[in-house]
């Protein structure tokens, strides 16, 4: 179990904002942490890797105490048993690939599970590439399997998926999910991406302007409970269009868009780029902003 | 024919400060890109001094201090047995502190301009800082240190004022290239004088070639 209560004053560009947090979670879980850009979800991270102080903190993980400020006691982020994914990679520029990930093993440790996670990423025909010669996912490739070289009871996910394409991002959530299940880690991933969430996540958390606004599994948190639906996916409005009595919504979810009809009354609410469930019951769709 | 004692000296002069440069501007640096100290901005404007300081300002400084009169030439006059007025010591001392800037500026600024998420990321690796320094910093600012290495030690072959102060100007102890020249012209030897100043003249400019050729090629970080 995990446990994180945290305070911390962020300066954001829209002033000061009071970070309060207080979590409990259960090992083995993977972890979304949502919300808008400034909410501190980074700032949450850096505590938990102990990059950043947390002003009043304390942060037990298993039996093992990691912050208490109350004791001043803070376990340097050498100490903890975490990997960490930056948004921007952060790959070592003159290592190559191989390189980066042996760097992250101890002195005189064997470099088994380096030649390990090389092939569980798919990474042999790269791996004496410097990061420079790598596209974006390979990159991000990297960056995941240089995080789990110490085998980290904790897995620290910043944006991973940001910077990349659609395809790409299919393609690094089936490998994150391989290695947070394979590895038997407790994950916490940022997203903007419901739709990411929804696949990745047994928790989320949902941040506002530094505090939780809400938390649950994602289909109590962005769903509401009040639907039991055969169905339902969440998307995004990319068109709406008349066409005589009815709207037509095209909404973009995962790799597909999704055309659905709506009533006058309904459709003026719609606006193009809202994020909207889809859900079906037995024959008739519903179309519902989140 | 012209003497060879003042260009070896000179080489010597200029191998010897940067080497103590070299040293001392890597923790300095790591220090300065970041510590948050208070008089951070004083520390570096101090560093910088030199660049815009008159030479013989800075020498007539050192003068004074080195002098066996004053309170600390005396105290490394007797505790240390070091004369710095008129040695080769004190050039060294006083080259190490007037070419400070072309050694610190190009590495600070290298250290500032990687990402901050570089050695974060070696921290979370388990890495200790020397570890994180020695395996990754230093070897993504390569360009950089090679700039520092260079521009130290063109700049100390180029001293004058500083020389001239603190060492004056005695044979196979003192007396560098550019006094040699100095006093080559006052009693009127011309073609000894051009000997010397053609010498520093191509060294110079190979030096500088050298650097922006590494720099063309990388563009990471400024000289001056």
């Amino acid at each position: 179990m995990i446990q994180i209560k945290a305070y911390k004053m962020l300066h954001t560009a829209e002033g000061e904002l009071p970070l309060d947090i207080s979590l409990t979670i259960e090992k083995g879980q993977f972890v979304s942490i949502y919300g808008n850009s400034g909410a501190g979800k980074t700032t949450i991270l850096r505590i938990l890797a102990g990059l950043t102080r947390a002003e009043n903190g304390y942060i037990k993980v298993g039996n093992e105490i990691w912050d208490d400020s109350q004791k001043k006691f803070h376990l340097p982020v050498q100490k903890r048993s975490i990997g960490f994914v930056f948004q921007d990679f952060a790959l070592f520029p003159n290592l190559t690939v191989k390189e980066n990930l042996k760097f992250a093993l101890s002195k005189n440790e064997s470099d088994e599970m380096v030649a390990e996670l090389i092939e569980l990423m798919e990474l042999q025909s790269l791996q004496d590439n410097k990061p420079h010669q790598l596209s974006g996912g390979q990159k991000q490739r990297v960056a995941l399997a240089r995080a789990i070289v110490r085998k980290p009871e904790i897995l620290l996910l910043d944006e991973p998926l940001s910077a990349l394409d659609d395809e790409m991002r299919f393609k690094l959530q089936d490998y994150i999910l391989k290695i947070h299940q394979k590895y038997q880690l407790t994950t916490f991933m940022i997203s903007h991406v419901i739709a990411e969430i929804f696949k990745l996540s047994d928790k989320v958390i949902v941040l506002e302007k530094g505090k939780i606004a809400k938390e649950g599994t994602p289909n109590s948190v962005f769903a509401g409970q009040k639907l039991s639906s055969k169905f339902q996916l969440t998307g995004e409005i990319i068109s709406i269009a008349k066409s005589d009595i009815l709207y037509i919504i095209q909404v973009s979810s995962g790799n597909n868009i999704i055309k659905v009809t709506a009533l006058e009354e309904e459709a003026k609410d719609f606006k193009i780029g809202q994020k909207v469930l889809l859900a079906s019951k037995a024959f008739n769709p519903i179309i519902q902003i989140l | 024919m012209i003497n060879l004692e003042p260009l070896w000296l000179t080489a010597k002069l200029a191998l010897i400060t940067t080497i103590i440069l070299f040293i001392v501007a890597i923790p300095l640096c790591y220090w300065l890109s970041y510590t948050r100290f208070r008089f951070k901005a004083a520390i570096e404007a101090l560093i910088s001094l030199p660049l815009v300081l008159p030479p013989s300002v800075l020498g007539f400084y050192l003068l004074i201090a080195f002098s066996p009169e004053n309170a600390f030439g005396k105290f490394l006059s007797d505790y240390f047995d070091l004369r710095l007025v008129f040695t080769f010591q004190g050039l060294i001392v006083a080259s190490v502190l007037y070419s400070l800037p072309f050694m610190v500026n190009p590495i600070l600024s290298g250290l500032k301009n990687l990402p901050v998420a570089l050695q974060e990321a070696s921290f979370t690796l388990g890495k200790s800082r020397l570890t994180t320094l020695t395996k990754i910093l230093l070897p993504n600012i390569r360009t950089s240190i090679l700039t520092g290495i260079i521009m130290t030690f063109a700049h100390t072959i180029g001293e004058f004022g500083v020389v001239l102060m603190v060492g004056g100007s005695i044979p196979e102890e003192t007396k560098v290239v550019s006094i040699a020249i100095y006093e080559e012209v006052e009693s009127m030897n011309y073609q000894n004088a051009n000997i010397y100043a053609g010498i520093l003249f191509l060294f110079s400019f190979s030096v500088l070639l050298a650097v922006h050729l590494i720099n063309n090629k990388t563009r990471n970080t400024t000289v001056y």
